[in-house]
């Protein structure tokens, strides 16, 4: 069983279930990647194993704990990190206030975390009197990344996190959430940008209207002709 | 020579002096106001009613401190009181959010809907104050009056023009400033001043960081309170304490929070005295001043005033309309309503 689980899901927004039967699970230092077409409910499904939507079937554990009722604030003291797609900085606060308000809940010295973020990109330790809403896009995203990060989770969720950054930029983040997964965090989350995060992903989730269609590794599943035609045009 | 230090000193004795103690109440006022609207998001009726309770708790503690005897000397005797007089106000707050405002937050009311409820609330609370110490005028300033007086001013620099400044508005403007850098202090370098901060800012995302939404709700109340009893009482000092005033003083409080970019705690105070040095200015008759300052020849005949001061607070109503139409975010880029 992986370390983080999310297994049958089914469920929605109310109304009309938006996941079927949908499984997605990580395992420690590992990436795991959801990617699919438009609605396929890839946020949908990040948003249910976080606890930000109620799901009628199914279960989601961490480290075989189930945590299917937690609320999401609940699930961060659980050790997990969530970034979401948008709105993930304080933007009327300076870089330093936003990675000191992830690490909200602890109540111990953050001063070697906040190193460790500043360590890993570098440019926020330059900005870090800088209000977070006058960096540009790719700096947001590693605000956002760094403030999941203070609380020292053991699995990060990332929700599209190069929407509308270059690809220049995209690069060096796919690299940095490479560099996070390497001290032990499990990290999973969903790209649009589906090729080059399968490139860096231990396993692959292709997600069709809410079901599992393909679920593999990553390299398996670009080098598989019909994802490749279906989903990564060609 | 002369004749220009007398037209300053008169702009200072009639404008400058009282606009300070007038912008200092505005500010504590807006300042409450502001920290409302960006933490409870709703623009909040009753704050002049609280600053009325206040206000009214202060009196009742110094008439209560004046009959056992006790006094500050020179300093009114109500500066003793504010400090319970804010604790009472602080409960009365908490115990309105818990028994109205939560409930509405719960159900996740429309923000339109909470600022009926707070005019409820406003309905509520000058009841109140109507049942516990009446409609009438309050006068409970003791202790000295002036920090300086006009004929002393005279005497002291020899010119035809008094200068005049009331005890009262000396310990407005100083207390108003230290409360306002205590507030400052506390959002900035403080932890749960932080935390307010970042859950004004982003509610889903303090949510995520784990920030509890509920104790950010408390610790605002107590603040606003806080804010809302001492500027009631230096008000009520100042100008002598009637509960109807209070009504009406919402509209400049709320111009000076719009003003000066609701939501944003610094435009709060730069809107409150932007409101008080306009109102003061406009409502002002300079015939003394041009007379000083003009030839004899041009010596003007009429007041000279731009408008009569019945329409001050209408005044604070016009700021508000060309503020929303040339800048609708306020000066310093609040959010907008």
């Amino acid at each position: 069983m992986s370390f983080l689980l999310g297994a049958n899901m089914t469920g929605g927004y109310g109304g009309a279930d938006i996941l079927h039967d949908c499984t997605i699970g990580v395992e420690k230092g590992e990436i795991a990647v959801v990617v699919g077409p438009n609605g396929a409910g890839k946020s949908t499904a990040m948003k249910a194993i976080f606890g930000m939507l109620n799901i009628r079937q199914g279960q989601v554990t961490i480290d075989g704990e189930d945590i299917t009722s937690l609320k999401p604030e609940e699930r961060v003291l659980k050790g997990m990190g969530f970034v979401p797609q948008t709105n993930n900085v304080f933007t009327s606060m300076s870089v330093e206030e936003n990675l000191e308000m992830g690490a909200f809940i602890r109540r111990d010295d953050i001063t070697s975390t906040m190193e460790q973020v500043y360590d890993l990109f570098p440019i926020l330790k330059e900005k870090r009197k800088q209000p977070a809403g006058e960096l540009s896009g790719g700096q947001r995203q590693q605000v956002a990344v760094g403030r999941a990060l203070m609380t020292q989770p053991k699995v990060l969720m990332l929700d599209e996190p190069t929407a509308g950054v270059s690809p220049i930029v995209m690069d060096e983040l796919f690299d940095r959430i490479i560099e996070v997964a390497r001290t032990g965090i499990a990290i999973l989350m969903v790209e649009q940008n589906a090729k080059q995060a399968l490139n860096i992903a231990d396993k692959g989730y292709v997600l069709v209207q809410g079901e599992n269609r393909y679920t593999d590794t990553g390299a398996a599943l670009i080098a598989n002709p019909e994802v490749r035609r279906a989903f990564l045009g060609g | 020579m002369t004749d220009i230090l007398n037209a300053l000193v008169i702009l200072a004795n009639f404008i400058f002096v009282p606009a300070m103690a007038y912008g200092s109440q505005l500010a504590l006022g807006a300042l409450g106001i502001t920290m409302v609207y960006s933490i409870l998001r709703f623009s909040n009726f009753a704050h002049g009613e609280l600053m009325s309770f206040g206000a009214m708790t202060t009196i009742l503690l110094t008439w209560a401190l004046q009959s056992s005897g006790y006094s500050l000397g020179i300093f009114p005797t109500a500066l003793l009181a504010i400090p319970v007089s804010i604790l009472v106000t602080v409960i009365l707050a908490v115990a309105i959010d818990k028994s109205v405002y939560q409930y509405y937050r719960k159900i996740r009311a429309e923000p339109v809907t909470l600022l009926i409820v707070s005019i409820g609330v406003m309905f509520l609370i000058s009841g109140l104050i109507r049942f516990i110490i009446g409609p009438k005028d309050q006068v409970f300033t003791d202790g000295q009056r002036f920090i300086m007086k006009a004929r002393a001013f005279k005497k002291m620099t020899g010119l035809n023009e008094g200068l005049a400044i009331k005890m009262t508005q000396g310990i407005t403007v100083v207390t108003a400033f230290v409360l306002v850098a205590l507030v400052f202090w506390f959002l900035n370098k403080t932890r749960t001043g932080k935390s307010m901060r970042a859950y004004s800012d982003n509610e889903d995302l303090a949510l995520l960081s784990g920030i509890n939404p509920e104790r950010v709700v408390l610790i605002t109340w107590v603040i606003t309170a806080a804010l809302a009893a001492v500027a009631g009482t230096l008000y009520g000092l100042d100008k002598s304490y009637k509960p109807f005033t209070y009504l009406s003083l919402l509209l400049p409080i709320f111009s000076a929070a719009i003003v000066g970019g609701v939501g944003n705690p610094l435009g709060a105070i730069a809107g409150g005295f932007v409101i008080a040095f306009s109102e003061l200015t406009i409502t002002f008759a300079y015939k003394k001043v041009l007379t000083y300052l003009l030839p004899e020849s041009m010596a003007p005949d009429t007041l000279m005033q731009l408008l009569s001061t019945d329409y001050k607070i209408a005044l604070s109503f016009v700021i508000l309309v060309i503020v929303l139409i040339f800048k609708p975010t306020g000066l310093f880029s609040g959010k907008t309503i």
